[in-house]
């Protein structure tokens, strides 16, 4: 099972990175996903590996991947309205609540 | 009458209260409200006088305690006596012919009104002091003549010299008042009670011991000396001039100043059983007389020469009265006693008229220096002779009042060689300055013209008193004519202990004739006639002249001795309260001063520097972490996640057995610094990109 | 550690996702990196595979890669940026960032190695898949399921409603 966690944390690593590092929207959106997916793969190893008379990991990770669908879709529209609003999804402009 | 006497004293009271409050502006009713009440009590004063004769002068007594306390019994209450009743007569009588010519004398005066509610006052005051039955109301009534001789003296007080007299008199007479008030202690500790017969009782009865009398008979002397101006209380008198003549004729010769020798009768019991006390008396008696007569020789005021023959003749009287206790300690029942009251009587007669006739001359040529007058003779035509009687009458000649009295002072000096000596002297000189200030004053050339030119005769209201007083001048003193039959001579009605049977010592008449004429011969080759110089004579005794002239330097001696040194101490007493007492309360203010200003600087510096401070901080601080907060999401999720990094190994480090602080420290210190790591970064950044806002 | 043998395919599979991701989150071209996203999933879809969980795998490349990463592709492309082509998609956090992610990497490294759950079942899931997870969401997960429909519709609803032409 150790590789499994080993990726998955890895994965999540990069999504991490990701977060807080691209500038654009949308990137921080995929780089998200990335982490989602790396926490899916932890629920179903650990459901293969160590729970295995019961789908509950796997259940969880059905329903991570529904609200993970849900939340890209307001994320992006979302998204879209930033681009109405300033003319460009750059993480740069976007401080207005700074001192 | 005799129950009601005490209106006597009440109606010029009323006089007073009426005008003080209701008549101020009213002069003529004031005037006519005070001399309507001095007239009825002078009315009742005679009745009274006839009833005491008619009782064969059994004394009336009739008192009021208000107070018993043990040992102070003070009451109110007359006693009516012979000698009371003479004296009673005596003041309503000087004082309604007073009062008669004060009406000429003040008119034009601007304080006219209060002159005579003063005078009210003051004859209350009198007449209350003749009529008291204890010693306690003799006391009051003693410091109220006191109060209103004060108040008379000063009727001028805009003068400085008026207003230093009445000071003086009435300063002097309190010193002497002083021992009175011992006596009166005395009294009260050892006799229980004030009354008159209380005292005299005990003092028969042996029940004070003799030392204890001797004392409390000094100094109820003292009260008499102070008041009956003797020596050394003596200066106030000739300084009292300063006052209106009717005041000077009532107060200074007739009553105020015979209140001392009224006293030393009154008090006779207490004298006759101290033989020291009574010596005492008569020595200052006589001390005073010769020297008062000494003085009068050289004085030039007309005033004064009167003041100091005002003294000498008191003199007189308190020797005859001291002789008398004496004489009376030693079983022998001389004249003295009738003599000091007789003269008393008839002294306040002529010396009265002798003032008021000096104020007519006063009133007439507008000066007191004799050396300026001359010739008035044939100017004023009743007041020179009413004058001339007077001085007879002081002088001794016979048929006047005065002869009488004087013959019955030397009377009582038989006993006394040496006091004769100078009794006799004494009226030589008495005779001498009394006929000096008449020949100056009414004979010769006028010696100023403008004076002679302006004097007239002065008007009735101030000439008919004259005429009154000279009358009785003359004849009052026959009552003590030694020939009388008992009924008639006043030995047997005023006296004490039993009634004295005068006997006429025709040697003692004779040469007390001898001395008065010559004294008047003397005068006249002076001062008339001029055939010895007044002037050569002065020169050839010039240290004795000065001596005179300028009184014994007493008034000096006084003013270095005593008042000199009292205000030195009081100015040093003030000294001492403004700069030590006030410094003290000025030093407690500069203090508070001090402090507050202190704590003012700690309040600003140190308090609020704390406030200041913590602001201070708070802004260096928020001036270093404000570069933290970007509006970056990114930037926070990073940090975010670095402490959580360090979260977890801290938990992992102290989820351990034996967690090593100094690597939680590290831990802890590297999350400082990644802070503090960011907020420089991230300064700097933002610096680079002009994206700082300014600090405000 | 008893493993049963991940094989070459895991290790495959694992590069694929390791590379892709990072492609996903350094690539300055956004589509490109979109794409580097469905390649990361469908390698997570093979994941699933190995650990025998067939129906999520299938459910991953359908929803996953064939609704949301075509919507993100939709959004990339109605985004489109003319410049961002030109600059760099990493910002200035980069530094700190990467060494705070490479120590989260190596502090969940440590737990996981720390944590004992070695209960390593030699055997498979004793399931067959399908049926099981249709049996659960009707009885045990009947809640979250429901739950998440009421999820999906307002999920559908705010996205319209935020999405919506400006009126005015």
């Amino acid at each position: 099972m150790f590789p499994y966690l080993a990726l998955s944390a890895v994965l999540f690593s990069i999504g991490l990175f990701g977060v807080l590092t691209r500038r654009n929207v949308i990137g921080i959106l995929m780089s998200l996903e990335l982490m989602f997916n790396a926490a899916n793969i932890n629920f179903v190893a650990f459901n293969r590996f160590v729970a295995t008379d019961g789908l509950v990991g796997q259940m969880f990770a059905i329903f991570i991947v529904v609200v993970a669908a849900a939340e890209a879709v307001v994320g992006l529209s979302i998204v879209l309205l930033i681009y109405r609003n300033w003319r460009g999804i750059g993480t740069d402009n976007i401080h207005v609540m700074k001192w | 009458m005799t129950e009601y006497s005490f209106l006597i004293a009440l109606l010029p009271l009323l006089a007073f209260v009426m005008i003080v409050f209701f008549l101020r502006w009213k002069e003529q009713l004031s005037a006519a409200f005070s001399i309507m009440s001095i007239l009825a009590s002078w009315v009742m004063s005679v009745v009274v006088l006839i009833e005491t004769i008619a009782r064969h002068g059994v004394a009336y007594e009739a008192y009021y305690k208000f107070l018993d306390l043990a040992g102070f019994v003070p009451e109110i209450g007359i006693l009516i006596d012979p000698l009371a009743a003479v004296m009673l007569v005596v003041v309503a009588t000087i004082g309604a012919a007073v009062e008669i010519y004060s009406v000429g004398y003040m008119h034009g005066d601007p304080l006219f009104s209060r002159f005579f509610a003063y005078l009210s006052l003051f004859l209350f005051s009198m007449l209350g002091l003749v009529l008291a039955n204890n010693f306690f109301m003799i006391f009051i009534f003693w410091e109220l003549v006191g109060l209103t001789s004060y108040l008379l003296i000063g009727f001028w007080f805009e003068k400085k010299s008026a207003a230093d007299a009445c000071k003086k008199a009435f300063l002097t007479t309190r010193a002497g008042d002083l021992g009175f008030l011992v006596g009166l202690f005395m009294i009260a500790v050892y006799a229980g009670t004030f009354n008159y017969g209380g005292v005299f009782e005990q003092v028969a009865a042996g029940a004070i011991p003799a030392g204890i009398l001797t004392a409390i008979a000094i100094f109820v002397f003292c009260g008499a000396v102070g008041k009956s101006a003797q020596f050394p209380l003596h200066v106030w008198l000739p300084d009292a001039m300063e006052g209106p003549t009717p005041v000077s004729a009532l107060i200074h010769a007739a009553t105020m100043v015979a209140a001392g020798v009224y006293l030393v009768a009154r008090s006779m019991p207490l004298f006759v059983g101290s033989a020291e006390a009574s010596m005492v008396v008569a020595v200052i008696g006589l001390i005073t007389s010769f020297m008062a007569a000494s003085i009068a020789l050289v004085q030039n005021d007309i005033k004064r020469v009167l003041a100091y023959s005002t003294i000498s003749q008191l003199g007189y009287m308190i020797m005859a009265l001291g002789l008398y206790g004496y004489d009376y300690t030693q079983g022998h029942h001389s004249a003295g006693y009738l003599a000091g009251t007789m003269h008393l009587m008839t002294h306040a007669f002529f010396k009265g008229l002798l003032f008021l006739a000096a104020g007519s001359v006063i009133h007439a040529v507008h000066t007191n220096n004799i050396q300026e007058m001359g010739g008035l003779w044939s100017k004023m035509k009743l007041t020179a002779p009413a004058f001339i009687i007077a001085s007879l009458s002081i002088s001794g000649i016979f048929p006047l009042s005065g002869f009488w009295s004087k013959d019955e002072i030397i009377a009582a000096t038989l006993n006394h060689p040496v006091f004769m000596v100078f009794t006799l002297a004494i009226a030589f000189m008495t005779a001498f300055y009394m006929f000096r200030l008449c020949f100056l004053t009414f004979f010769g050339k006028p010696r100023d013209q403008q004076c002679y030119d302006h004097a007239h005769e002065s008007p009735r209201n101030m000439t008919y008193p004259l005429v009154f007083l000279a009358f009785m001048s003359i004849f009052a003193g026959w009552v003590g004519m030694p020939w009388l039959p008992d009924y008639l001579h006043l030995g047997s009605f005023m006296y004490h202990g039993q009634a004295y049977h005068a006997h006429p010592h025709y040697a003692l008449m004779i040469i007390s004739t001898i001395m008065a004429v010559s004294g008047i011969w003397l005068a006249y080759l002076f001062y008339y006639k001029k055939s010895i110089s007044a002037d050569r004579v002065a020169e050839k005794l010039k240290p004795l002249y000065t001596l005179l002239y300028n009184k014994y330097y007493i008034d000096e001696i006084y003013q270095a001795v005593i008042i000199d040194p009292v205000m030195a101490i009081a100015r040093f007493m003030w000294k001492f309260d403004a700069g030590i007492i006030d410094g003290l309360v000025n030093g407690t203010a500069w203090l508070t001063v001090l402090w507050s200003d202190a704590k003012q600087w700690f309040d600003k510096w140190i308090v609020d520097g704390a406030v200041n401070a913590t602001g201070w901080i708070v802004r260096q601080g928020a001036n270093v972490l404000r570069f933290v907060q970007t509006g970056r999401v990114q930037g926070y999720a990073a940090f975010i996640l670095m402490m959580v990094v360090l979260v977890v190994l801290c938990k992992l480090e102290l989820s351990q057995q034996d967690p090593g602080w100094p690597r939680l420290a590290a831990l802890f210190a590297a999350g400082i610094g990644v802070l503090m790591l960011l907020s420089r970064l991230s300064a700097a950044r933002q610096r680079a990109t002009g994206n700082i806002k300014q600090e405000e | 550690m008893e493993v049963p043998e991940a094989g070459v395919v895991f290790w495959i599979l694992s590069v694929v996702i390791i590379v892709s991701g990072m492609l996903v989150v350094s690539l300055k071209n956004i589509f490109h990196c979109a794409l580097a996203l469905v390649v990361c999933l469908f390698a997570v879809a093979g994941i699933y595979l190995l650990l025998e969980a067939e129906f999520l795998a299938a459910a991953q490349v359908l929803i996953y890669v064939g609704a949301v990463a075509i919507l993100i592709i939709f959004a990339v492309m109605l985004t489109t940026d003319l410049a961002s082509g030109k600059i760099t998609q990493t910002n200035e956090n980069a530094t700190i960032a990467f060494v705070a992610c490479v120590m989260f990497a190596a502090v969940a490294m440590f737990l996981i190695k720390k944590t004992r759950v070695w209960d390593i079942s030699p055997f498979g899931l004793s399931f067959d898949n399908v049926s099981a997870i249709g049996k659960y969401l009707m009885t045990e997960f009947m809640l979250p399921f429901e739950v998440v429909s009421v999820l999906l519709l307002a999920a559908l609803i705010g996205a319209v409603v935020l999405a919506r032409k400006e009126r005015s």
